[in-house]
């Protein structure tokens, strides 16, 4: 079952649908950029009594990311949330401890935007790991590979570096 | 009984002769302490390594020092990313010297399938690699091998020299081989 809540009813459904649905498994960010509003955050619920699972999507503006926290509700929601936080920016109010979970403290992007380039921007690292260098954008030599999904064999289909786009282009014609 | 005797009583038959520097370097490399760097899934073809089907132990490198002020090798397999480097950097400046380094694996080597904002694309970016593996992960024949390549590096040091100017990977009369790579999928594997 989907459902869509409004943004500033969030809590106060899920205050109501916890005595059905015990467990929170899930919070996903989604960034559907050229959308508006941009961003969406998915919650899966799941209830122990009816074997059921119960998904609920909360429309979030770009120029407005800010949504109730629900730590008060699950307690589950604290680390998902920071994972929503560190990956789109998207606050949440009354978090108990609102700070990146993945990447380090002070990483200055939110690396799951669809405008964030999978190589990633150079950027310094903490100041633990200042020797260590900095954080560079990967060399994608052509990539991201995809596996592609049709009928020739596993052979052919395994995602492979070319080392120019010339020849990239002549295999895939082939 | 009697020939044994004899080889006790003749003292030139006890004495081997032979360079400080080699003494140095045949035991260094026959007693290897690997710091176990297990970041990611090549951190479980490790274990098979220490187990007992592949048996790092018949090469002096049983004793996976979970201390890096014990160990001599820093093994990094796995993933590193970038949050951990800091850390896989600091546990490589608390070894003594003298110490090598394996980057095992795809990742570790290179960033491996990674490449992406999270990962560093190989550990030879912070860390001196000495050996590098190839194989996702690599069969722990290789890994074997890998140290092997190791051991014939130490082999080649002048041991003395390092220890007065403090770099461990001094050049000898046989130049230090420069990093080694080695394939990682074995026969046993296709
Ligand atoms: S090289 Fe392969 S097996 Fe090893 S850590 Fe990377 S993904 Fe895992």
């Amino acid at each position: 079952m989907q459902r869509v809540v409004e943004r500033d009813k969030l809590l106060e459904t899920c205050r109501q649908l916890k005595a059905d649905y015990e467990m929170l498994t899930d919070i996903a960010g989604v960034d559907n950029f050229g959308e508006d509003p941009r961003y969406e955050v998915v919650y899966h619920l799941y209830s122990f009594q009816k074997h059921e699972y119960l998904r609920l999507k909360v429309k979030v503006p770009e120029d407005d990311m800010i949504m109730d926290s629900l730590v008060s509700v699950w307690k589950t929601a604290d680390w998902h949330e920071r994972e929503v936080f560190d990956m789109f920016g998207i606050r949440f109010r009354n978090h108990p401890n609102l700070k990146r979970i993945l990447m380090w403290d002070g990483y200055p992007y939110y690396p799951l935007r669809k405008d964030f380039p999978l190589a990633g921007i150079q950027t310094e690292l903490p100041e633990y790991a200042e020797d260590a260098g900095k954080a560079e954008a990967a060399n994608m030599l052509g990539g991201p590979f995809f596996g592609g999904t049709g009928t020739t064999s596993s052979r052919e289909r395994e995602p492979r570096q070319y080392d120019t786009p010339a020849e990239q282009q002549e295999k895939l014609k082939s | 009984m009697g020939a044994k005797k004899e080889i006790m009583n003749a003292p030139s038959q006890d004495v081997i002769v032979t360079r400080v520097d080699a003494a140095i370097s045949w035991m260094r490399k026959n007693s290897v302490w690997p710091m176990p760097m297990g970041l990611a899934c090549c951190g479980i073809e490790l274990m098979a390594v220490g187990a007992s089907r592949f048996d790092i132990a018949r090469f002096g490198s049983e004793v996976m020092r979970f201390s890096p002020r014990q160990s001599d090798l820093m093994i990094v397999a796995g993933t590193c990313v970038y949050k951990m480097a800091g850390v896989v950097k600091r546990v490589w400046d608390q070894m003594p010297n003298p110490k090598w380094c394996m980057a095992m694996g795809a990742c570790a080597s290179t960033g491996g399938m990674y490449r992406s904002y999270a990962t560093v694309q190989g550990v030879d970016r912070f860390l001196p690699v000495d050996v590098y593996i190839s194989g996702c992960p690599p069969r722990p024949e290789a890994v074997l091998e890998g140290l092997m390549a190791i051991q014939r590096k130490i082999a080649n040091e002048q041991a003395l020299h390092a220890m007065k100017t403090g770099i461990a990977s001094a050049p000898t009369h046989q130049p230090v081989t420069g990093p080694v790579i080695v394939r990682g999928d074995y026969a046993t594997r296709r």
